[in-house]
Formats: structure tokens, C-alpha cells, sequence
């Protein structure tokens, strides 16, 4: 230890060593520039045009029940698409890492099409699919069933929209997972749904809540791929992102904003929920948070 | 197979792995869905704008409006994913390489255009630069017009894309350390030099990454420059827009034509995206695999 000081503690000693790195100030200091002129002030714009709005102004803007409406079906059908998502993201991160077939590595990499693949063309793609005369709408259509232009086709564009989140949180975590575990849980008499149950499923719960919460999240902000399909009928089929558009084409921007406030602390909650989440995915996986 | 296996490898296999039924009715199940979501609505994007023959679908695509519509695309992305560009390296390089109070909050700022609906984005910039907005009037005395112009389709784009190459950034310079910098440094390397000749080999791949979803994206985004496009055909359509326009006017070859070339670009993307994933493993195990070296030589 005394040694140790008298080659390191020739000059003052100093509580923490000297950044090493150049550009710390540049770097940081362009960031935050940055991150104001394209998110902060714009962000800032929209809060304080909201405070412009009396309090029952505002009330009478985002609860007018035609935006009630648009808040059921918006949360409603993405809660419905996550959930879909969960269930088939799952089996797809499951199928991918633990077993073998031809042309997975392709199957793998198209998994992200919804991430490639921009919003406006999902959209006409599955309304050409889903209308009554379409590939699988024709189908349907003998029992009665609308797949297209009602909340059903609210429902399918946001599962298209989300499916790639579950399965690219779970695959991770289940490629790193032991299979030791499973041994001993197979060797101490338990059957193989056991181990999925007890064994395999708790593990895996933080990272598939987080692909869970990312895919309702994209899917509440959700405006190109539903609007086409959607046949946008006010109180049945109509989202909330498009009841602001509708508000700002008659020159509402008070009553846009209004309802984009209601939609932008979703988001934040969401954001929340998302990072916390994370952070329980790291502590469960050993890592530091 | 199992016919050779000896009867203790057989259970031990069966602790980890299901009866074959139960696998090729998984992987059935999972191949049939993404056949049913993803499959089918790309194959559908190429079979509607060739549903009328090669003529019809080059007619669609040669249109005026489909051309301006095409280079504004070109345009957008040409400015905001280079702004993206530079800002996701100097993020990552302060977030990655420095401890700092309020890091966690700083990355979670950067992470919120993510989770911002692309429709809320667009109406802030409405708010900001708008006729009515914070520099409304200023803008107007100075004839310079940004919403439903050409400046508000590439800022309402830089806004969606900009967490791209940051979020793909951060944590792979946070794995890799700091030490090859840092000495680096003390070999007398100046900042520049150390970022080009060290940093940038080590992140090209996980750069290319986030260049490419982000490029994908900027040139893809409908929400947002659709509240600040103010849709006049031939000066403010993006691609998206202009799929749009003919879509509602039931046109729908040249709609399907130009969304064809919208799905090309998706496809260029996925395989641009596993080569970049492919070659980022393949480095990381290459520096993973290289052998402790000896005190002395």
C-alpha cells in the first residue's frame, strides 16, 4: 500500500484521475444541444400551447366521446395486438433458438419486416389482403365476417406492426439461458411442461413483459398502417392519433394539442414502465443495472 | 437417430428437448404465422403493382409526381440520417466512455422519440414553426417557410430516426471499454486520431446497423411529415404520400408500384442488416478468441 502511494501519489493525491479520454465536453455538449432544438423545444411547444387552453377547455376537448371512443378502440385493439404478439412472439424466439430446420437464419432475419418495411405500404398490403375480395378476406366473407375497415383490421395491422418486439427480447435471453437448469429439473422427475412452467418461464418473464409493453407502446402511437384499414368511422373505427389530425384539418390546434397531451403522457408512462422493466431484465439476469 | 442412441443419452435428451410431434408442430405454427403476417402482405405489395403487367407498373412509376416524390425521398434521408449519423456517435461516445451524473435520465431523453406516436411529433413542429407557432410570425416576415415545406418533411424525420444509431451505439462501446483508447492515448495518438484509427473499426459494423434501420425509416415515415407535408403533389410527397394520394384516388396499380419500391428498399435493408449482425458477431468473437499474450517474447 505504501509503495503503491509512492508511485502514484508523487504530486497531490487527488480523489479521481484525470480524464484520460479527450472530447468529453464536445460530445456531451453537442448532444444536449442537439437533443433541444430537435426534441426539448418542440416538446416544450407542445405543453405550453396546452396551457393555453382553459382547465374545461381542455376536459371538453379530450373527453368529447368521440375521443372517448378513439382512446377504447386505441388502447383496446394494441392491448389485444401485444397480447397476440406475446403468445406467437414467444413461440417464433422459441422455434428460432432451440431448434433446427431449412432456411431458418433467413426466417430469422425476416422477422424484422415490420421494422424495415415502411408503415403506408403494411397498410395498403393487408387492406388488398383483407377486403372482401381480397387473398384472405374472400375467405371470411361467406360467414359474415369484416376483416377489413373495423377495429379486426385495426387489430391485424398493430400485431404486424409489433411482432418483431417480443421476439427479439425473449431470443436473447433464452439463447443465454442454462440448460443445466433443465437437466436437473428433467433428472429430479419433473416433466418437460413442468420445466417449461417452473423453469424456463419465470426466466424468461422480465424480457417477454418488456416486448409485451414495447409492442403496445408502438402500437398506441400507431397512425400509417392502421388509417387504411381502419374505414375510419367516427366512434367505431377511428384512432386517436387520426382524431388529431381531424382537429388539426379544421384548424384546431388547441383541441389537437389537447388530445396529443393525453396521448403524450401515455407515453411517458409507458416509457416508465419500459425502463423498469429493463432494469428487472438486467438484475434478473445478473447484470448490474 | 434414436435407434442407435443408448437408452441414458435418449432421457437426457428428452430433459431439454420435446417429443418430435411437439417440435414439428411448433415450428409449424411459428412458420405458418409469419407466413400469414409477414409473407403474404409482402408478397401482395408485388403481386397488386404487377397485377396490370410490366407496362402498367413502369407507367405508374414514371409519372412527374412519382419522380418528385421519389428525390425528395432521396433528399430527406440525404440530410437527416448524416445529423443523425454524427449525433448518434457523439452520444454514444460521452455516454459510453464517461461516468456523469444524470446519464441514465440523459438515455432515456434520447430513447423518447421512440415512444413519441409520429403524429404528436409532427403537430410539435406544427406548434414550433407553424403560421400560428412560437416563430410563426418571425418566419413569415423572413419569407422562410418550414411547415408544409420542404425543411418541416426533414425535420419532423430527423425527429423519428433520431435515437437510431445512438441506441445501437451506446451499448456496444460501453462493452467494448475504454482501454484500446485509452492507450491509444498514451502512445501519443491525438482524439481525432484514436476515434478514426481505433474507436470507428471496432463500431463500423453496429454503425452500419443503425445507418441502416435509420435510413429505412427516414425514407418510410408516414406519420409525422404527413401533419407537416401539407400534401402538394410534386413539391412536398414523399414516396409514403404519394402512395397514399393514388391509394385514396383508387389508383391502385401506380400505388402498389410505388410502394413496391418502398418494399425493394425494406428487403435491401434486412439483408444489409444480417450482413452488418453477421460481421458485428464474427468481430466480437475474433477479439474474444485472441490468445493472452506472454510477458516476454
Amino acid at each position: 500500500m505504501g509503495a503503491a502511494s509512492d508511485l502514484t501519489g508523487a504530486a497531490a493525491p487527488r480523489r479521481r484521475p484525470k480524464r484520460v479520454l479527450p472530447g468529453f465536453g464536445l460530445t456531451l455538449g453537442y448532444t444536449l444541444f442537439y437533443l433541444s432544438i430537435i426534441v426539448l423545444i418542440p416538446l416544450l411547444a407542445l405543453l405550453a400551447k396546452s396551457f393555453s387552453l382553459s382547465w374545461p377547455q381542455f376536459w371538453e376537448a379530450v373527453s368529447a366521446p368521440r375521443v372517448l371512443a378513439s382512446y377504447k378502440l386505441t388502447f383496446g385493439a394494441s392491448f389485444i395486438a401485444a397480447c397476440v404478439n406475446l403468445v406467437f412472439g414467444l413461440l417464433i424466439a422459441w422455434v428460432l433458438v432451440r431448434y433446427q430446420f431449412p432456411g431458418k437464419k433467413i426466417v430469422d432475419a425476416f422477422v424484422d419486416l415490420p421494422f424495415a418495411l415502411p408503415t403506408a405500404v403494411a397498410g395498403i398490403s393487408l387492406t388488398a389482403l383483407l377486403a372482401g375480395n381480397g387473398w384472405v378476406g374472400q375467405y371470411f366473407e361467406p360467414f359474415g365476417i369484416q376483416l377489413a375497415f373495423n377495429p379486426n383490421g385495426v387489430v391485424i395491422a398493430l400485431i404486424f406492426i409489433g411482432l418483431p418486439f417480443v421476439v427479439r427480447t425473449v431470443q436473447p435471453v433464452l439463447e443465454d439461458s442454462e440448460k443445466e437448469l433443465e437437466e436437473a429439473a428433467t433428472s429430479l422427475g419433473a416433466t418437460r411442461w413442468q420445466v417449461f412452467t417452473k423453469v424456463i418461464l419465470p426466466s424468461i418473464t422480465p424480457a417477454l413483459l418488456t416486448g409485451f409493453a414495447m409492442a403496445f407502446a408502438r402500437a398506441i402511437g400507431e397512425y400509417g398502417s392502421v388509417i387504411f384499414i381502419a374505414g375510419n368511422m367516427p366512434m367505431v373505427s377511428e384512432i386517436t392519433p387520426l382524431i388529431i389530425i381531424g382537429k388539426l384539418e379544421q384548424y384546431d390546434t388547441a383541441g389537437a394539442t389537447a388530445v396529443a397531451v393525453v396521448m403524450l403522457f401515455f407515453s411517458f408512462i409507458m416509457l416508465l414502465v419500459i425502463n423498469a422493466l429493463q432494469a428487472w431484465q438486467r438484475r434478473h439476469a445478473g447484470m448490474p443495472a | 437417430m434414436s435407434a442407435v442412441a443408448n437408452p441414458s443419452t435418449r432421457r437426457a435428451q428428452a430433459g431439454t428437448t420435446e417429443a418430435p410431434w411437439v417440435r414439428f408442430t411448433l415450428i409449424g405454427l411459428a412458420l405458418a404465422f409469419l407466413a400469414l403476417f409477414l409473407l403474404l402482405p409482402l408478397a401482395a405489395v408485388f403481386t397488386e403493382a404487377l397485377r396490370k403487367g410490366w407496362d402498367a407498373y413502369l407507367a405508374g412509376l414514371a409519372e412527374p409526381d412519382a419522380w418528385s416524390a421519389i428525390r425528395l425521398t432521396l433528399l430527406t434521408a440525404v440530410i437527416a440520417v448524416p445529423l443523425n449519423l454524427v449525433f448518434g456517435v457523439a452520444a454514444a461516445w460521452c455516454i459510453a466512455k464517461y461516468e456523469f451524473k444524470g446519464k441514465a435520465f440523459l438515455t432515456t431523453l434520447i430513447d423518447l422519440p421512440f415512444s413519441i406516436s409520429p403524429v404528436v411529433a409532427g403537430l410539435m413542429y406544427v406548434l414550433v414553426f407553424g403560421a400560428n407557432g412560437w416563430f410563426g410570425s418571425w418566419l413569415a416576415e423572413h419569407d422562410i417557410k418550414i411547415i408544409f415545406a420542404v425543411p418541416g418533411i426533414v425535420l419532423a424525420t430527423v425527429f423519428v430516426t433520431f435515437p437510431f444509431v445512438a441506441r445501437e451505439l451506446i451499448p456496444l462501446m460501453q462493452a467494448q471499454g475504454n482501454d484500446e483508447e485509452q492507450a491509444a492515448i498514451v502512445l501519443g495518438a491525438s482524439g481525432w486520431q484514436t476515434f478514426w484509427h481505433v474507436t470507428l473499426p471496432n463500431i463500423k459494423w453496429g454503425l452500419v446497423y443503425g445507418v441502416i434501420l435509420c435510413n429505412a425509416r427516414a425514407m418510410g415515415e408516414f406519420g409525422a411529415v404527413s401533419v407537416v407535408s401539407g400534401h402538394i403533389r410534386g413539391q412536398t410527397n414523399t414516396i409514403p404520400l404519394h402512395v397514399e394520394i393514388l391509394y385514396n384516388e383508387y389508383q391502385s396499380v401506380a400505388a402498389f408500384a410505388a410502394a413496391s419500391l418502398l418494399a425493394l428498399l425494406a428487403l435491401v435493408t434486412l439483408v444489409i442488416k444480417s450482413i452488418a449482425e453477421w460481421q458485428g458477431e464474427q468481430q466480437a468473437k475474433a477479439a474474444a478468441a485472441l490468445p493472452p499474450e506472454r510477458p516476454s517474447a
